[in-house]
This record gives structure tokens, sequence and C-alpha cells, in this order.
């Protein structure tokens, strides 16, 4: 069964988040990190402009259901499988912004991969968030192997992973939210659509508007629910995380996001894209709207954002700055972990 | 110290690491209550029940791809591909994932992951149930090939895989899981990864085989003995890591080297030792580097008069020697 979700019907931003359990720290914290994911996403696209890093991929628009979901884990117990568009998810799950301008700048100490992978291929084995790959979809696989160690070794430990809708064609995804659903793991797998695989729009990669109907077909709930809105995505999220974890199994969820972005530095979207739908598209940015919906329950204030602002920007200076100055990966070190007995 | 046919060595072999590591599982298609559709498997499903011997959906991808996962989350799954020409849909999951986990996070997560996986023809098994896999495989970075040809090598091959700390692909000839036996001793031990084995001492021609293809190599040096042509036969064991030292100093000794594949020629995992040989004994060598390999067709043919023109057999390999020691 597919449902539709908004937090509208609850009614002001502050009244709802109090009904879900939610405070107002929880909410600001929220806030915190959408706006510092997104910051940390433009400075990425300044340095590739300013020539000062290959590649950028990045997640602008897609924050707000990655920040609402994964708010419901518990950093270091539960595992995040993200995909390339996570720069929030990873945030929100315990990565720094250091952590994450080291990948961009692929510095020896990233965590991620030691600057053996592109940019956006987040990984921390501290944080328990899955090294990431390119090829789509693979990573559903992965979760699902997770999660069924997770109820092999009775850890109580949840799974959350994600994809765009156009990777969810892949026979690894429906591989796995087969398997998940047949054995009542605890997985969530959430489809950030942001209506375009590269170039190529949903309507031509699928002959459904709803991915989370797919759901259907594996036994577990499908749910769709607005990206932009930030707590709908923290009450689906709470859903899905809090069944998984009571053992009654996986669910989809399908964020409708938007991609605020070219899909990477190397894509040039004004071919495919008109200008009057970026401009629409803007309407759906999950920031202003979450920011909106918080100064009018007065949950935030105007000063409130702006030092919020005001620290990130700090935060996001001193990234960069010091990633930029870790040393490049050492020559000799490109053999090394090729095997476990590949040791410096 | 007991007799014991291959495939009973293989499955003793899983018993046992079961046993000792309860983070041991074991995934496929068939392997539960069946006990595989070669019965590798029987008696796990009794022993460990159903949440360590878990029948998957038929979904090639699934089981890799899930095994990765869990072993990121201290498992140590042990999946069995049902016959290894079906390994291709998790292609994708053993090269990009498996292989590459540990290199790609800088030894962040390590991936210790055993895929078994029946190949090879003489069965009449035809295009699909016949394939030799290995060259796929051995090309990869990050993978570890495993091909035993005793009951003793297999069992102790097999627990250094599930052991390894990195995927390892295990394939096993299905011709010889019940023609083939030999002694295992009753205790625990190991054989480690890595290393080949000189099966038959001899001075003039080296053959270089894995296998089915060590048990036919064995039977052409018997052959050739009879014309007074001395061979040496390597089981090489472990096709990657390979053991080049073994091989190197057998090459260098009798001047010859003949590599045995079951695989069509063309770019089979024989093609890499001969390369080897070539480039690093090339000043001992006392004629070309040859190969005695199967023929470049999409598969082995199923009638029988096609299958026996594909596969190798001692007398052809026995020929290839005589053509060698003569150069
Ligand atoms: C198996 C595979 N095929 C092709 C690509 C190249 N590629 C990378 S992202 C992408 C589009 C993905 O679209 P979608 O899944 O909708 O996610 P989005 O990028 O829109 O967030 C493509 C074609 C790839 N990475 N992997």
């Amino acid at each position: 069964m597919t449902t539709t979700t908004t937090s509208e019907t609850g009614g002001p931003a502050g009244s709802l988040a109090r009904s879900l359990g939610l405070t107002d720290e929880d909410l600001v914290a929220m806030y915190r990190r959408l706006a510092l994911a997104r910051a940390i996403d433009e400075r990425m696209w300044v340095l590739n402009r300013a020539g000062r890093v290959p590649f950028v991929i990045s997640g602008q628009g897609h924050e707000g259901a990655q920040v609402g979901i994964v708010s419901n884990l518990r950093p270091g117990f539960d595992w995040l499988v993200p995909f390339y568009r996570s720069v929030a998810g990873v945030l929100t799950f315990g990565m720094s912004a250091r952590e994450i301008m080291l990948a961009q700048y692929a510095k020896a100490p990233d965590p991620s991969s030691g600057g053996r992978q592109m940019p956006g291929h987040y990984g921390s084995a501290a944080h328990n968030i899955l090294s990431t790959s390119s090829p789509v979809a693979t990573q559903l696989l992965h979760a699902v192997g997770i999660g069924l160690a997770a109820r092999i070794r009775r850890t109580g430990q949840v799974v959350v992973t994600a994809l765009g809708e156009g990777a969810s064609n892949q026979g690894d995804f429906h591989e796995g939210l087969n398997f998940a659903g047949l054995h009542h793991l605890p997985v969530v797998t959430v489809i950030e659509n942001n209506g375009w695989a590269i170039s190529v729009p949903a309507a031509k990669q699928a002959p459904i508007v709803d991915f989370a109907e797919r759901a259907a077909g594996y036994g577990m709930p499908g749910v769709v629910v607005d990206g932009a809105d930030v707590i709908g995505c923290w009450r689906v999220g709470h859903e899905a995380v809090e069944r998984a974890r009571r053992g009654e199994g996986p669910t989809l969820i399908e964020a409708k996001v938007t991609r605020l972005t070219a899909h990477s530095s190397d894509d040039q979207q004004t071919k495919y894209r008109t200008a009057e739908e970026l401009e629409r598209e803007r309407l759906r940015d999950p920031l202003p709207c979450f920011r909106e919906q918080l100064l009018e329950a007065s949950v935030l204030t105007p000063e409130g954002v702006a030092a919020i602002a005001t620290e990130i920007a700090a935060e996001v200076n001193d990234a960069t700055e010091w990633a930029e100055q870790q040393p490049d990966p050492t020559v000799a070190s490109a053999t090394w972990y090729v095997y476990a007995e590949d040791r410096p | 110290m007991a007799t014991r046919t291959f495939i009973e060595a293989i499955r003793e072999g899983l018993r046992e690491e079961m046993r000792r590591d309860a983070s041991t599982i074991v995934l496929g298609e068939d392997v539960g209550v069946k006990g595989g559709v070669f019965l590798a498997t029987d008696g796990l499903f009794a022993e460990f029940g159903e949440e360590r011997v878990i029948d998957t959906p038929l979904t090639e991808s699934l089981i890799v791809g899930a095994s990765i996962g869990a072993a990121v989350n201290g498992l140590r799954p042990i999946a069995e591909i049902q016959f290894a020409d079906f390994i291709l849909p998790a292609f994708n999951q053993i090269v990009s994932e498996a292989a590459r986990m540990r290199y790609r996070s800088n030894n962040a997560f390590g991936c210790p992951i055993t895929i078994r996986a029946p190949f090879g023809g003489g069965v009449h098994g035809a295009l699909y149930h016949s394939q030799s896999m290995e060259a796929f495989f051995t090309h990869v970075p990050g993978l570890k090939v495993v091909v035993p040809s005793t009951p003793y090598d297999a069992k102790g091959l097999l627990r250094s895989a599930i052991r390894d700390e990195d995927p390892v692909l295990f394939f096993e000839h299905k011709k010889m899981y019940r023609s083939v036996r030999g002694d295992v001793p009753d205790g625990e031990y190991t054989v480690p990864l890595g290393q080949a084995a000189v099966t038959r001492a001899g001075s003039q021609v080296t053959v270089i085989a894995y296998g089915l293809m060590a048990h036919y190599a064995l039977a052409a040096a018997d052959r050739v003995d009879e014309d007074g042509i001395s061979v040496e036969v390597i089981d090489i064991r472990t096709l990657r890591p390979l053991d080049r030292r073994t091989i190197l100093d057998s090459v260098r000794k009798t001047g010859k080297c003949l590599v045995v594949y079951e695989d069509n020629k063309f770019g089979g995992y024989g093609a890499e030792i001969a390369a080897i040989v070539a480039e690093e004994a090339f000043d001992y060598l006392d004629g070309p580097v040859m190969r005695a390999a199967g023929p470049d067709v999409p598969g082995v043919p199923y009638n029988h008069v096609l299958e026996d023109w594909f596969m190798l057999d001692p007398e052809r390999i026995a020929e290839a020697i005589r053509t060698l020691a003569a150069y």
C-alpha cells in the first residue's frame, strides 16, 4: 500500500513537532545540519569553478529528506549506506565538515577513501557509513546484508540506504527489496526522486509516477513524502525506523525532492532543463521552506538564523582551509590495501 | 586418516568451520533443506538451522551483495553459486564491490566472504553447465581465486578461504565431486592460500595445471614416462595470489613449460602463466612456452562427440608434452 504523507495537516511547525515528540532544540539542530550541508555543497562548487577541485557531485535540494529521515538513526550504532548525493545524510550521521572537505580535496587523511575515490563516495568505519562505489544501486544489497547480519546477530541495528529514482530501475534494487521484504529485515530504503537521471526525466525511466508503488511487489509499505517538508520526512523516517526496530520489517520511502544543480560538475543541464523549470524548482528548495516554517512557528528568530549562518560560514571556511593544507597520499601508498596483507 | 570423495571433503570443511566459528553463514539457492544440487551443504541445515543456512531466492547478485553487507556487519558468509555459469548476474557485485571494498575505503572496510561455485565440463552439462569462469576473476586485484584438485586440498584450502579477510572465489570442478577420492586427516589442518604443489617430480618438461586438468596432467605424465620423458607436474591450487616461485624454480630446472587449462585458449588463465614464464625464465627456456587448452567456441557442446572434441584429456596432453619434449 502506498501512502502519501505531508505535515501540513498537523498545523504550525512548533506544535506539530511537539506532538511528534520533537523539541525546539531538535528542530534547530536539524535546521543547522541542513544549512551546513548546503553551505558545504555551495563551497564545493565554488572550489570547482575556481579550479581547486576537479569534480563535484552534490545534494542540493535533497537535504531535507536526508536530514529528516537520517535524524531518526542512532549515530555510531545503526548503519547508513549512502549514495553520492548524501552530503546531508552523512553529516547528520556523524561526519564533519572537515571530513567532507578532505574527500573533496582527495587528501591522505580522507576517511572515505584516502583520496582514492572521486568526491561524493562517502564512507566512514567510525560512523558505520558504508563505503560507496559508483555503479548505482549496488548498495541496496549491502544494506540488506547489513540488515541480515543485524537480525542474525540480534544487534537491534537499523539500516537506512538511499538512491535515485533512476537507479531504482536496476536489478539490484529489486533483488534487494524482495529479500528485505521476504525476511522482514530492518532496512529503510529511500528513493530520493528528483525527477531526473542525468538528462532523462522520470517519465522516461518508469511507467509509474510514484516509485514508492514498487513496495507493493515486495511486501512492504511504500510511502511518498514531500522532500521539501523536513518535518514530514522526519515523521515518515521515524515510523519506518521504529517499525524496523520493532522487527516488523522494511519500508520503502519515496521523497519527492528537487535537483537544484546540474547532475555533476561535468553536466550542462540547460541543454535539457528550461529556465522556467529551474526557476520553478527553486520553490521546492527545502532550506528556505524549513526556515520559513521555523520562523513562523517562532522556533527560530531572524537573529537566530543569522547567528547560525555566521557559525556555519566559519565552520566551512575552517574545513576548506584545513583540508586544503592536508597532505596528498604518497605514491608508495598506492599499492596498500589491495588485500588485508598489504599493510605499510 | 580417512578416505573421502572431493565433495565429502568440502562438506566436512564447511561443517567444521561452521562449528568453529558462529559468525559463519551459508547462503545460496537450494543450499538448505535439499543440501545443494550437488549435496555440498547436505546436513548443514539440520545442524545449524535456517538462520545460518539460508535458501535464497533465485538472485545471484543478492547472494553476493548481501554477503558483502553481512560481512561488513560482522558475519563471515559462505555463498554458493549453484553453477559457476550463473555467477555472471553477480559479476558486478564481485568485481565492483567485493574486490574493491578494501582498496576503495583505504582499509576502513574489508570483505571476508567466500564464494563457492561448481565449474567445468565433461559432465554433459552443455554450454551453460560446463564453463570455466576463473579467468574473469583472476584478472581482478582484490579477489583471491582458488581451484583445488584433491579432497585434502579442497578441505584445507576451503578452511583458509573462509578464514581469509578478503573475498575468495572457490571453484570446484564438478566432475571431480564423486570421481576423485583421497586421504583427509582427521584433525584440523589448513592449506595456505597462494602455494602451488609439485605433484610429480621430473626433469625434462614442467606441466602446470589446476582443477581436473591437474589430474589429467599426472595421467599424461605417466603415459610419456613410457616414452622416456620425465615430467614435473605442478598443481597451482591458488590462481591468485600465484605462487610464482614454485613455477619458475621448476621451469628453470626443466627448461620447458606446458600450461594446461580446460577453458578456451584465447585469453585464458594459462596465458598469464605463459607470459610470466616467458618474462622471468626466458634465459632458461629450451623451447617455446606452450599451452594445451580448450577450443575457442562459445561453450562446451552437449552431444557426446562434440563434448569429447571440446574437452582436453590425458592423451591430448601427452601429445602436447611429446611435441614440446622433442623441440
Ligand atoms: C550502473 C551505472 N550506470 C550508469 C551510471 C552513470 N550515472 C551516474 S548517476 C546516473 C543517473 C542517476 O539518476 P538517479 O538514480 O535518478 O539519481 P540522481 O543522480 O538523479 O540523484 C547515471 C546514469 C552509473 N553510475 N552506474
